[in-house]
This record gives structure tokens, sequence and C-alpha cells, in this order.
């Protein structure tokens, strides 16, 4: 008898490994399923804690995992490809990709940050935390309080104290919803008010609670919702900034209407176009083709410049309303030159790694990689304008004959010359504000279209002429627009902007920044 | 000015000499009879001609099709294409050049409702036969008219339906962000309807509308990022229309918005749309159409050969709206045989009651209401551009171009 | 302003024999109807669709008359005529909508389609008392004039000028046209009104309907050229190109320039939208996209091919550019935007005065 328990016990414990290892084995062929039973594999596999479905559950939701036409899985590994269920290289031949789902990735999130919660790598760990804390589970308490006890960098820390407390909110045990509901209340984000705000229909008891780490949560994100707005504005103004920098140059110091001004923004994100196409065989420089494009967009667009003030706005000079009827020719001539030559279609311009994603400021105020980069570009091209009018010769030439072109002449100015040079560098900076667009907005034909107004606007709000007047004036309709937009929505903001500036000018018709002197009665 | 108007109809035959220099290919047998004119009415250059030239081409790629399998009832075919430039008084304009002037048989056009809307009276006066390839809202029959694109019901209520589903992540709360139309107008009133049927509070309903083109997504994504922030599972339905998607998708791509967290579905992007984005950060995301390009089958096999090789570009893709053009173009064909005719009142009927192995997979049947019966099929976006089916309908589904979550529809003339 | 480049008006026989080939155009667009109205294998047959077309390029040519008004005689460049155009042509559209009644699709009694669809219950205040014919004509007028009065009232006041002008006008259309296209305006947002059924009794879409709205755009236009030259050739008329010229100086010499350009601007936005009251019935749909910039700004190139400061020449604008439009965009599909923006080009670098100076300088 005390045999037949012993050996039965024994039979227990020579057991125990067997059936874990049986989670994994029996959990693995269900990856190869339909989509709900992919995703209950999934669940079953990141609940085993087995090191060996990591691997396998990182390449199903890398989009790496194979199963052949008997449904059995394969995992790539060096050149071959290796069954998870052996360990051993297998054959992978007719085999395709397993396909998933958002369910299929939601568990691949919850079950990769189980299994990785613990992993030596920190930035595996932080995504891991995140990824529990999607999931929230009841059942990863245990795992989560394991892990926190271990864990040493104060960001993963934190994440991981959010994951616990988003699972113990869904537990049953109320000391822990306590703790849990004060944790998310310091935490201040959505996600913590999203999970507050359920929680609260839950547990009608603890109410109270809930509406206090509600009510600090709202506090913060009122003030982070302030930062953003006024970050958008920015944003927004940047971009007309931007587009209107050229304009300012041309219409501001030479006097040109250029009804084509758009189309040479156009070219400039075509040239980023080009140069991404040309470097894309080339690997080490792909990464760079951005910054690369910015001289090709100005080279492009000032070229094209030059060309057009030689060929044609030359003979109209005095007389700005006909330079603006032949322009707008011109821009429809260079619209279906692109169409014809590169197609109607949008063009695929890419952002390179360093300017996707969003950014974490101090305050937890989160703003996008590339309309970042797009302010500082906007800036960085600003200064440049200054710098160039201001220090260089090409500059001082520029303002004499602006100030008295008989008299640059007779100082041996050639006044043609710069003439031309002027207005390919308005057009040059199009091109450039092109390069940032290319990162926003459709590469089409119809490109410009969309900003020649809003930079007209914009420089003669600020004041024609006025470089400072052009960047308040762009700033500031960025951040009225943006403010607005939330209460009488994206149409009606602008049309109030615009109406604005039109009341505006008639007050001050010389614009916010206006010339004084001589050459503001010219 | 006067001679302008008076020698116009040399004119006319000079556009239709232009219109055969741009398909040069003509087969030695056809000369006998007088070809059979294709009349092309799609937006060559502004904002519209992003979409609508390829569905120009696809028309004259069907012509061409056509006049290799020895033309229709013997007789040859020959495109006449003009541009109406995405402006819609002109569309009426060039439909009555197309019919009175041209005196095309068969005429395949439009792209948005508006443009639609304006060539209806012209072909209804002058007994025309307009094909419509795109999605639309429903609402219109015209006996001038067969519409090959989806109805409401075939797109935008399964799409929803699915969003609501385990699959589709149990979604409680909906965004539906649109372009400000009649269109998305439509849809999403019709979606309202759908969604209060199935317990849905107006206060878990998010609407917003843009202008065409808008480029500045920042402050809506935001807003549907605060939106999903309140509990519950969030879902967008995109109706947003033509070159606002890539800033849109750039946006919500920036912003972090993961498919598994708020995924988005759009009735409006197809692979086209695609082409001009990076889709990486877009994995997941959904859109809801009758035809994708990743269809497998031999129909769709077919077709895809037909346009790479037409296009000369191996690269090429195809869309739902090429797709039904391609279809309505191939029942066109089968109904003047049958009916061996190409005049619009002995077509029309024999349109009625169609059939054809579509490219999407399923037997597309010609409906009485001059709508398809389409299958519906939910796909995530990848990461190569392509849209792969993860559901779809087990059979073709009927059009109804008169939704019955309208309540107005109830006392509609008839 | 810069010194006057628009030709003097052409004196003497010059001057007569424009005014014969007017005479003489006008008589031909006059037979058009009716040569329509012969069988269709007669040689002087006139098709259909000429007429429709006719008809339409008559409305612009109406539209071109207006911005020359301001334009070449008072140096008022407004780039958003087609702002006044498409306020008379909503203003008939309103009318026009009204009158189909319950014949739409929902079979309302009042409530035009679109609104019974976007849930309207009743219609909106500034919908009432189009279904009136003579409301609808007056409004057509009165908006935009209105809009014109009150742009032009703060803009000429505070000396705004030049391109100035020129850029304002165009913010104001294509403020406009955003807000049209909402559909909360109440106005049918993008799909703007179609499908019209009848104008004072007569079914459109008849034969007999496009003749009757012909000859109205034509006397409209016979009426707007009468109007316009009474105007050019009165004392007003030679202060208003004065004013043109040397704007401070006739200031200095004690006219009102605020006044006279004031006058002008709310007279040929009245004209403007009178035209585009004509215009929306024969073409059959009415949309924001007609405040789009670029067609006023093609608005303004008629009158520049043609000839400002000619009243003749605006006409001979708008048929000769339009009726090339339509020809090329048949034609030449895909290349019919370099031949037009090739002769904008042209006419600007090598004809300031337009066609109607290659016959000037002929004449000398």
């Amino acid at each position: 008898m005390e045999k037949l328990i012993a050996g039965l016990l024994l039979l227990l414990v020579l057991a125990l490994p067997a059936r874990a290892q049986d989670a994994f084995t029996t959990a693995l062929p269900g990856l190869a399923g339909g989509f709900s039973e992919a995703a209950a594999a999934v669940e079953q596999l990141g609940a085993s804690a087995d090191p060996r479905a990591l691997p396998v559950l990182r390449a199903m939701a890398e989009g790496r995992l194979q199963k052949t036409p008997e449904g059995a899985l394969r995992v790539p590994q060096g050149d071959g490809f290796v069954d998870p269920a052996t360990g051993q290289p297998a054959d992978a031949a007719g085999a395709e990709t397993v396909r998933l789902n958002n369910r299929v990735r939601q568990a691949l999130r919850g079950a990769l940050g189980q299994l990785q919660i613990i992993s030596p790598d920190a930035g595996e760990r932080l995504a891991a935390a995140e990824g529990v804390f999607r999931s929230r589970s009841a059942a990863n308490v245990p795992l989560l309080e394991a892990a926190l006890a271990k864990e040493t960098v104060p960001r993963i820390r934190e994440q991981m104290e959010l994951a616990l407390a988003a699972s113990q909110l869904v537990g049953t045990e109320a000391e822990g919803k306590r703790s849990a509901i004060a944790r998310l209340g310091s935490a201040g984000t959505t996600e913590a008010r999203a999970l507050l705000i359920e929680a609260r229909i839950a547990n009608p008891d603890m109410a109270t609670a809930i509406d206090v780490s509600l009510a600090a949560i709202e506090q913060t994100l009122a003030i982070r919702r302030a930062a953003e707005t006024l970050f958008q504005g920015l944003s927004l103004g940047s971009v007309l900034l931007l587009a209107a920098l050229g304009l300012a140059v041309t219409f501001g110091v030479m006097g040109v209407i250029n009804m084509a001004h758009g189309e040479f923004v156009m070219l400039g994100a075509y040239a980023t176009f080009m140069v991404q196409e040309a470097c894309r065989g080339i690997p080490w420089l792909a990464p760079w083709s951005l910054p690369l494009a910015v001289p090709a967009a100005f080279l492009l667009a000032a070229a094209a410049g030059a060309i057009l003030e030689r060929g044609l706005i030359r003979h109209l000079y005095g007389r700005p309303l006909e330079t603006l009827l032949m322009t707008f020719g011109v821009g429809m001539i260079l619209q279906q030159a692109v169409r014809s030559i590169f197609g109607a279609q949008n063009r695929e311009v890419t952002s390179p790694a360093w300017m996707q994603g969003t950014m974490m400021l101090p305050g937890g105020i989160a703003v996008t990689q590339n309309r970042m980069w797009i302010i500082v570009f906007g800036i960085a091209v600003l200064l440049l304008v200054i710098a160039a009018i201001r220090y260089t010769r090409f500059g001082l030439e520029m303002r004499a004959v602006v100030q008295n072109r008989r008299i640059a002449a007779t100082m041996g100015i050639r006044t043609g010359r710069v003439d031309a040079l002027t207005f390919a560098f308005g057009s040059g900076i199009a091109g450039m504000a092109g390069v940032a667009l290319s990162q926003i907005d459709n590469v089409s034909p119809n490109l410009g279209t969309g900003y020649i107004i809003d930079s007209f606007m914009v420089v003669v709000f600020g004041g024609v002429g006025s470089l400072a007047g052009t960047l308040v004036g762009a700033l500031t309709l960025g951040v009225v627009n943006k403010v607005l937009e939330p209460y009488a929505g994206a149409v009606l903001a602008k049309v109030f902007v615009l109406v604005a500036i039109m009341l505006f000018i008639q007050r001050r018709p010389r614009g916010l920044f206006a010339l004084k002197g001589r050459a503001a009665e010219s | 000015m006067i001679s302008n108007a008076s020698r116009f109809t040399r004119r006319a035959t000079l556009g239709g000499l232009g219109a055969a220099l741009a398909l040069p290919y003509v087969k030695p047998s056809f000369a006998q009879s007088a070809p059979i004119k294709v009349g092309v009415l799609h937006s060559l250059s502004g904002t519209m001609a992003i979409s609508e030239t390829a569905l120009r081409d696809t028309v004259l790629m069907m012509v061409e099709y056509a006049n290799s399998k020895g033309g229709v009832l013997g007789r040859r075919l020959e495109a006449v294409v003009v541009d109406p430039a995405s402006n819609w008084p002109l569309f009426a304009e060039k439909a009555r050049e197309l019919l009175a002037v041209h005196k095309v048989d068969v005429t395949f056009g439009c792209w948005t409702s508006v443009s639609r809307k304006s060539v209806l009276p012209v072909f209804e006066e002058l007994n025309g036969l307009l094909f419509y390839p795109v999605q639309y809202e429903g609402e219109e029959e015209s006996k001038n008219i067969f519409y090959t694109g989806a109805a409401p019901n075939q797109q935008a209520i399964p799409a929803v339906e699915y969003l609501m589903s385990k699959d589709g992540g149990e979604a409680k709360r909906i965004a539906l962000l649109g372009t400000d139309y009649v269109y998305p107008r439509t849809t999403n009133r019709i979606l309202r309807g759908f969604l209060k049927s199935k317990g849905i509070a107006d206060a878990d309903i998010m609407e917003e509308y843009t202008p065409f083109g808008h480029s500045d997504w920042q402050g809506i994504v935001a807003r549907v990022k605060r939106f999903a922030g309140e509990g519950k599972k969030t879902a967008i339905v995109s109706t947003i229309n033509g070159d606002a998607n890539v800033p849109f998708y750039r946006e919500l791509g920036n912003q972090g918005i993961k498919a598994e967290d708020i995924p988005c579905v759009a009735f409006s992007v197809g692979e086209e749309e695609l082409a001009g984005i990076d889709t990486k950060p877009l994995v997941g995301h959904l859109a809801a159409w009758n035809y994708f390009m990743s269809t497998p089958g031999k129909p769709n096999e077919e077709f895809k050969a037909l346009w790479q090789s037409y296009i000369k570009n191996p690269k090429r893709v195809t869309n739902d709206p090429m797709e039904a053009t391609y279809t309505g173009f191939r029942m066109w064909m089968q109904a003047a045989e049958k009916a061996k005719s190409t005049a619009v009142a002995a077509v029309t009927p024999a349109l009625i009651g169609q059939k054809l192995m579509a490219p999407c997979g399923y037997e597309e049947e010609m409906l009485a209401n001059h709508h398809l019966s389409k299958p519906v099929l939910i796909g995530e976006i990848q990461a190569d551009g392509q849209i792969t089916t993860v559901w779809k309908t087990p059979d073709a589904v009927k059009a109804e171009n008169w939704s019955t979550y309208i309540p107005e529809n109830a006392n509609r003339r008839r | 302003m810069s010194a006057s480049l628009a030709a003097p008006a052409p004196a003497g026989a010059g001057r007569m024999t424009l005014r014969l080939v007017l005479i003489g155009a006008m008589l031909v667009l006059a037979m058009l109807p009716v040569l329509n109205r012969l069988p269709p294998d007669s040689a002087l047959h006139v098709s259909d669709f000429i007429v429709s077309i006719t008809g339409k390029w008559i409305t612009y040519a109406i539209l071109a008359l207006a911005i020359d008004l301001a334009w070449g005689y008072a140096g008022i460049l407004s780039l958003g005529h087609g702002a006044f155009f498409a306020l008379g042509g909503y203003a008939i559209g309103m009318h026009l909508m009204r009158l189909i009644g319950p014949r739409g699709v929902y079979g309302h009694p009042t409530l035009p389609d679109f609104m019974v669809f976007l849930g309207y219950r009743e219609l909106p205040w500034y919908w009432l008392g189009f279904e009136h014919f003579p409301f609808a004509i007056l409004m057509a007028m009165a908006v935009p004039g209105l809009l014109a009065g009150v742009v032009g009232y703060l803009a000429f006041r505070s000396r705004i000028t030049g391109v100035y002008l020129s850029i304002i006008t165009q913010a104001m259309t294509y403020a406009l046209m955003l807000a049209f296209f909402r559909n909360d305006m109440g106005f049918g947002g993008n799909n703007g009104f179609t499908d019209f059924k009848e104008l004072l009794g007569m079914p459109l879409n008849t034969p007999s309907a496009r003749s009757t709205l012909f000859y109205a755009s034509l006397l409209l236009l016979l009426g707007s050229l009468w109007v316009c030259g009474r105007v050019t050739r009165s004392k007003l008329g030679r202060v208003l190109v004065a004013i043109r010229d040397a704007e401070s100086r006739t200031r200095f010499l004690g006219y009102d320039v605020t006044q006279h350009k004031l006058f002008v601007f709310v007279l040929s936005a009245m004209i403007a939208g009178l035209a585009g009251a004509l215009y929306v019935p024969q073409v059959g749909i009415i949309n924001p996209g007609e405040f789009s910039p670029g067609n006023s700004i093609e608005a303004v190139i008629w009158v520049a091919v043609g000839g400002r400061g000619t009243l003749v020449g605006a006409l001979l604008g708008a048929f000769s550019v339009n009726a090339l439009k339509t020809w090329l965009t048949t034609v030449a599909p895909d290349l019919w935007l370099f031949a037009l923006g090739g002769l904008f080009v042209a006419v600007t670098l090598f004809l300031p005065r337009g066609l109607i100076g290659l016959f000037q300088k002929e004449r000398r």
C-alpha cells in the first residue's frame, strides 16, 4: 500500500515537468489554425512561461513564422528553418507565412510581455511591461510582483507598477484595487483614465476613490492638452512659414507675384522623391536621403526659378498683375508636366526612422517626431535666409537693388543678375519647403495648390518685405487656427482666420510689420 | 466667335480622330462596319486625376482586350477620351458632347458623386448609358446608369459588424471620421442608425468632418485618442476621401495609434492610395472593399496580368474601382452580344441578370436595381502596401441602394 | 500703380469696324437656336450641343465683361469675381430647388432632398422667399452686390490697391468656397444643387428651354454691353480711367475715388451675379467648386487674352479661350493644360493688349 502511494507520488513528480512541456507542445499546433484558435494558443503559450515559446511567438509577431501545407510550423533560423516542436532543422518547402489579425496581434503583445518581462534586455522589459499593461489580466499580478522585486531601472519600474496596477484593478482583491487606483491616478495618462472609467462602472463601492484619481488625471491632462495644442499650432505655423518664406523673398523683396510658387514647392517634394529613389540601392546612404534631398530640392527649384525669371518674368517688371496671370499659366504647365513625367498618382516618400513616431517632452507632452523636425527645419531655413540677406555679398547687392535700382546699377551692381539670383533664391527656398511637406502631405502634382493662398495671406498679414513679419504671421495663424479648431471645426476655423486677416489688412494695409520710409511708398 | 461655333462639327470630327490616335492599334478585319464608340469620362487633370487616370487606363485596356477577342458583335471598339478636368459643370458638358457629338454607345466614367449627379440629367435626357464604377452612398437609381461599385450595405455595415465582433476587437465606441461630402455623410447616417440598433449610445459615437485635401490631422487624431481614452474599446471608421488619406495615415502612425488598440477601417483607401505611404506603421488597420489585389484565384490572376501587361509595369497595383470597371465592361460586352445590338434600349434589359465570375473570386450578378451583387471583404493593411483578406461574406451580397436605416426611404417616390 | 498699358479706345474707322463685327457676331449668335430647329441633315443645322455650349459661353462672356469693367476701366483686379458669379448661381439654384417641390426623391413637399436627408425639419430662414422667381433674381444681384459693397468699401477706404486687393478678393472667394463646402451651411455641401426640373413653368432639359435660356443670356449680354458702354463713355467712365492710371492724382483733383471705385465694383459684381443666375439652369449644377480661386483667375485670363480695357476684347477672350478649352479637352486630353498655359504665358508676354490688340495694330 505504502509502496503504491510512493509509486503514485513518484509518477506524479515525474509527470509534472512532462505536463509543463505538454502545455507548450499541445498549444503549439494551434498557432497554425484559424484566427481565434491561434489567439487562444498564443495566450496559452504566454501563460506557460516556457522559454521555448519565446522565439516562436517573436517570429510570429514579426511575420516570419511559416507553416507548411500540412500545417506544421517552421521558424526561420540562419539560412534554414527549424521545427519549433522538436528544435531540429526541418524542411519548409511550400510553406507560407502565418497570417495575423488584430486579435492575434493583441494576444501576441500580451504573451510576449509575459515571456519577456524577465528578459535581460532593458528595452525588451520595457516593451513587455507595456504589453502586459495593455493586456490587463489579473493573472499577471504574481508575475509582475516578481519582476518588480528584481527591477532596478526607474523607467521600467514605473511602467511595471502601472502594469501591476492595471492588473490589480481587474482582480478580486480589494486592497490591491485601492492601491491600484491611487497609482493610476498619479500616472496622468489617457490610458490610465480609460482604465479608471471602466473600473468605476465595475466597482461602484470605490467610486469616490476613483473620482479623486480621475480628477487628478484630468488636471494633468488639461495642462498637457494646452501644451499639445500649442505644439500643433507651432507645427502648422512652421509649415506655413516654410511655404511662405520663399514668397516673402520673391513677393516681399522683389514685388513679383508668383502664382507658380506652389509648384516650386511641389518640385522640391518630387526632388525628395527622386533623391530617395536614387539612394534606395545604396543601403548606407538610404537613411541620409532626406538631408541630401534638401540641397537637391533647393537647386532644382532654384534652377527652375532662374529660368522662369530670365525667360519670362524679366519682361514683365513693373506689371505685377500681368506677372500674376502669366505665372498662373506657368503653374498649369508645371503641374501637367510633372503629371506627365511621374504620373498622376501619389509618389511614396518614406520617413527615416528618426522622423517616425512620438517623442516625449518633459511633463509627458507627446509630440510627433516629424513635426518636431519640421519646426526645427523651418527655423533653420529662416536663419539661413536672414544670414544670406544680412551677411553675404549677394544679400548686400540684393538690398541695394531693392532700395534704389539706378544707384545700385551705377555702383557697378549687375542688377539683372541680382534679380535672377534673388528669384532663384526665393524659388529654392520653396523647393526646400517641399522637402518638409513631402513628410506630411501627398507627393502629387496638386501638392502646391493647397498652400499658395495660405502663403500669400501669411506674407500680406505679416507685412510685405519683412521676414520677422512672415515668422510672426505664420506662427500666429498656425496657433490661432489650432486653438479655434476644436470649437469651430477644421473648416470654420480656417474661414474665421481668413476673414480675420481680411479685416486686419483693411485696418493695417501694410501688415503687422509695416516697412517705413521711402521703400514703403513704391 | 461665330466661326468657333459653326466650325464646331469639324472640330468634333477632329476630336474623334484624336481619340483614334490614342488607340492606334486597329485590326484590319474590322474594316467594313462602323466601330462601336466607348466614351471615357474620367478626370485627367485637377484634384481627381490622382484616382481617375487609372480608370481611364482600365477602360482603354478593356477596349484593347475586346478588340483582341474579335470586338463586340464583330465590330471594332473605339474609345473616345475626354478630360472633364475635375470640374463638375464640365462633366455635364463633356457628357453631352460624348452623347450628342460623338454618339458613343456606352460611357464609362465619373468617380465622385457630384460628377455623377452632374451628368445624370444629361444621360437621362439623351438616353445614354453610363457605367459608374465607384462605391457610393446609394439613394439613387437611374434607368441610364449602371452602378458597379458597392452600395452602403455591401461595404459599410459588414465592416462595422466585423469591428464589433470578437475577431474585430469587440469595439464599443466608434469614431466616424470623414471628408465633408455626401458619401461620408450618408454612410455615417446609415451607420448611426445601425449602431443604434446594436445598442450603442450616441455618447459613444464621435463624428467629425474635414474639407477635401485636408492635410493637418494633428488635432483630430489627438481628439480620437482622447475619445478612446474614455474607456471601452474604440475603433475608427474612416470615410476620408482621396488625397487626405496620406497625411491622415502618417499622423495615425506617428501618434502611435496601433491597430491592436484603435483599429481604423477605411472605405475609400485602396492599394492605389497606399502606394503613396510607408505602410509599416499601419499594419493591421483595415479596409473594407469588394475586391483586393491580393485576392487569390484565376479570374484575378488574369485581370492582374492583363493590367500589368497593358500598362507595361509589373509593379502597378489594381484596386476595387478598377475591378468594378472591368466587371462592368465585361458585363456590357456580354449584354451587347445577347441583345445583338449596342442600342441603349436593347442593352439595358439584357444587362439585368448578367453574371460574371469577377476577379474578386465570386460570381457577380447585375440586379434589377442596376447594382451588382458583390461579396464584402475585410482586409488588413500589410507592410508591403497590399491588403489581405481577414474576413469575407460567404456569398455575394445583394445591393440595397435604398438603405433601410434611413427612415425617409420609407416614403420615397418610386 | 504703374502707368497705363491698356489701349486707348480705338477711334474712327477702327471703332466703326469693331462695332460692325460685334453686331454681326450678335446676329449670328441669335441665329443659332433657329438653325438648331432645321432638320438634322440640313447643311446649316446646328446641333443641340452647340446651342447649349454657346449659351454657357455667353454667360461666361458676361462675367468677362463684368471683370473688364472693374479691371480694364477702373484698375480693380478682382480675383474673386467667380464668387459673385457663383452667388448669383446659388440664388437661382435655390429657386430651382424650391420648384422641385414634392417631385424630389423623398417626396417632401417643401424641403429639398439633401435637407430631408441631413435631417432638417424645416426650411432654414435664409431659404424663405426663394420660391418666387423675382425674389431669386433680385437676390442674384443683391447678394453679390452687397458682398462687393462691404468688401469694396473696407478695401477702397483703406486704399488697398493693386495686388493687395487681388490677394484679398482671392481670399474672399477661397473662404466662401470652404464655407459652402460644409454640409452644415444648408447649401448642399459639395454636391450643391442638381437635378433641376423646371423654371418659370417650362421644363428644363428640353430644346425649347435651352433656346429660351440662350436668348435670355444673349439679352443679358446685350444689356450688359449697353450698361457698360454707357458707364465707360460717361464722365464717370473717364474718372474711372483716371483712377486706373493715376489714383492719387485723381484724388488730389478732388474726386471721391472710394465712391467711384465702389460704384463700379458693385455694378460689376451684380452683372456677374446675373450671369451666374443664367449659367446655372443651363449647366444644370451649382456647387462650391465655382468659388475656387482658379476659376476666378481663369475668368480674368479670358479678359487678358481678349484685351482688357475694351468691352469687345472681354467677349472675344471669353469665347475664344472657352472654345479652345472645349476643343482641346477632347482632342488632347493629356496635353491641353500645356496648350492653355502656354497661351496665357504667350498672351501676357507678347500681346499685352490681348487679341484685340492685333486688330488695332492693323488699323494703324
